[in-house]
């Protein structure tokens, strides 16, 4: 049914277009992110609508059904997928995005014989197909499918650059010859680059390649725009590439490296593989009921979570920890660093699950600033991101990372499983310091163990 | 493509980018997971493209291709703006939550 004219399908599209724009606007606060979410859902809902009255639909109840099924697949996957495994779920879903775009560039082809369509086709074909089995890989190594160790094979380099020239050979010739064969060729070409390209990311640096194919997907999504002649195609994926490239960026700045670095730093081999040496100098440890005094009875307290909180399921046990010291008159706040977790932001998620108001969430920057009247920092499950060798030590992995600079507080007790160093396999200097003691165990166990001791004093 | 054509894509182009750049970068860096969920709810916009194709073509092989292509989209866009939603529903204030936080997390240890 052709119930819209081309200029009411126009001023639609630019209505969803604004709320999308809407929905990223409210991400400013999280006073207003809700329902800057609901009125981004409700654009998506009028584009759909609108796409329906403005062609002349063949296979109506065909596409209301396959709308159906994925809609019956993807909900209840979102409604019970666990906060830990949010980098999995938004980086399957970036996956099928960016697929289905590769899916609509290949169906168009045929459409018409100008060069500068078919570049689009050849472009929006590559990257989305780059995006569906990058996004796929990722998903396996977080949800530890597949070692989470980068995988490196002798030859990987010039497989990797055979593959990229026979993609962009099999690319020039379909856009020369608009052939079927060559468009299915560079399909699976590029599929085995993205492939190709997240088999050497180690499992730390995996957040930044869900980040880089979320931007990845946008674009191909944006040149389908082009290939569509659908202007709410082309803003809604730059609009998702722009945001998914400042992310890479914040995120690669976050760590102290460089987005290529992470990405062909295996080749060269300078992944972050991490080493297991343990050292033999001494450290203060601690017992629970220390540690609930100490806590018990300060002013100010910094809680700095790291992703071994998580893995131990301890944010509950933490949350319940902060309000106990509140009801005290303690002053807590939790310090996070941006790459705390397994994507950007995720340990802020981890702790709203938690009931932790969002006003108790504090950035680096914030948190920096107030460790030099923190009577103790309470460090759990983070190593890497409180680690001064990422300003003192030049030759170190870290060096350059911005870091929390917990060192500033009077006193510091980090619990850990055990002496081994975080990921990036580095000594922590700050394990010595005179005002340092450690509570070995499990992150939950002991926790469970401080808050009762506090609650005993 | 007509020549005007392309500019005037080019065009949208370039504001698109400009005010990507400028609305993400606002966004609080405690937001940043919803708004990875969230561009991600968004490029799966691409289900207008999909029923697009899937509506223009009767060869089945083609038809198969573009249905696949929809579920696909949908799962993208609809998955996206749940997930994000469920996450944001989270962020509370300190207000309402001290009234509930002490129950909840009580429960919540309960439960498990």
């Amino acid at each position: 049914m052709k119930l819209l004219s081309p200029e009411w399908t126009a001023l639609l599209y630019l209505v969803a277009a604004v709320c999308f724009i809407l929905a990223l606007k409210g991400l400013s606060s999280p006073k207003h992110a809700r329902r800057g979410n609901l009125i981004g859902a409700t654009g998506a809902l009028i584009a759909i609508v609108t796409v329906f009255l403005s062609i002349h639909v063949e296979n109506f109840l065909l596409i209301i059904a396959a709308i159906a099924v994925g809609t019956a697949i993807a909900v209840p996957i979102a409604r019970k997928v666990q906060m830990t495994q949010m980098p999995q779920l938004v980086g399957g879903f970036n996956g099928v995005g960016g697929g289905a775009a590769a899916l609509v560039a290949v169906l168009e082809l045929g459409q018409h014989e100008d060069i500068g369509f078919r570049i689009a086709v050849v472009f929006t074909m590559l990257i989305g197909a780059i995006s569906f089995s990058g996004s796929a890989i990722t998903v396996l190594k977080l949800q530890e499918l597949m070692t989470t160790r980068p995988v490196l094979f002798p030859g990987l380099r010039w497989i990797m650059s055979l593959a990229v020239l026979a993609s962009i050979v099999s690319g020039v010739f379909v856009v020369i010859s608009g052939n079927w064969v060559w468009a299915v060729a560079l399909l699976v070409l590029g599929l085995i680059v993205g492939v190709l390209l997240v088999l050497p990311v180690g499992g730390a640096d995996v957040p930044i390649v869900i980040s880089l194919l979320n931007a990845f997907t946008g674009i191909a999504v944006a040149a389908s725009g082009i290939v569509l002649g659908n202007v709410l195609l082309l803003v809604a994926g730059t609009l998702v590439g722009a945001s998914g490239t400042i992310l890479t960026m914040a995120m690669a700045k976050a760590m102290g490296r460089g987005v290529t670095g992470i990405l062909f730093g295996a080749f060269k081999g300078g992944s972050t593989a991490g080493s297991t040496t343990v050292s033999d100098r001494p450290v203060r440890s601690s017992t629970p009921e220390d540690v609930a005094v100490q806590l018990g009875y300060a002013q100010n307290v910094v809680i700095v979570p790291g992703y071994g909180l998580a893995v131990a399921q301890g944010q509950h046990t933490i949350a319940e920890l902060a309000t106990t010291l509140e009801e005290r008159g303690v002053h807590v706040v939790f310090g996070i660093h941006p790459v705390a977790g397994r994507m950007p932001g995720h340990m802020n998620v981890l702790l709203a699950e938690a009931n932790v108001p969002y006003e108790s969430l504090k950035e680096l920057d914030e948190v920096n600033s107030e460790f030099k009247s923190t009577d103790v920092v309470l460090v759990v499950g983070a190593n890497d991101v409180v680690n001064p060798a990422a300003k003192s030590t030049p030759g170190s992995p870290i060096y350059g990372m911005p870091i929390l600079e917990v060192g500033d507080a009077n006193q510091i007790v980090f619990l850990k499983r055990s002496m081994r160093p975080g990921f990036a396999g580095i000594e922590n200097e700050l394990l010595y310091d005179p005002k340092t003691e450690l509570l070995f165990g499990d992150a939950k166990d002991s926790l469970g163990a401080v808050l009762a001791a506090v609650k005993a004093l | 493509m007509e020549p005007m054509e392309a500019v005037v894509l080019l065009t949208y182009t370039v504001l698109a980018i400009f005010v990507g750049f400028e609305v993400v970068s606002k966004v609080t860096s405690k937001l940043h997971t919803p708004l990875m969920s969230g561009a991600n709810a968004i490029h799966g916009i691409i289900l207008v493209g999909a029923i697009i194709v899937a509506s223009e073509t009767t060869d089945p092989w083609l038809l198969t291709v573009a249905i696949i292509a929809v579920v696909l989209a949908t799962a993208n866009v609809v998955g996206g703006f749940v997930v994000t939603d469920r996450m944001l529903e989270m962020f509370r204030s300190k207000k309402p939550a001290k009234s509930s936080a002490p129950a909840e997390s009580a429960t919540a240890e309960v439960a498990k």
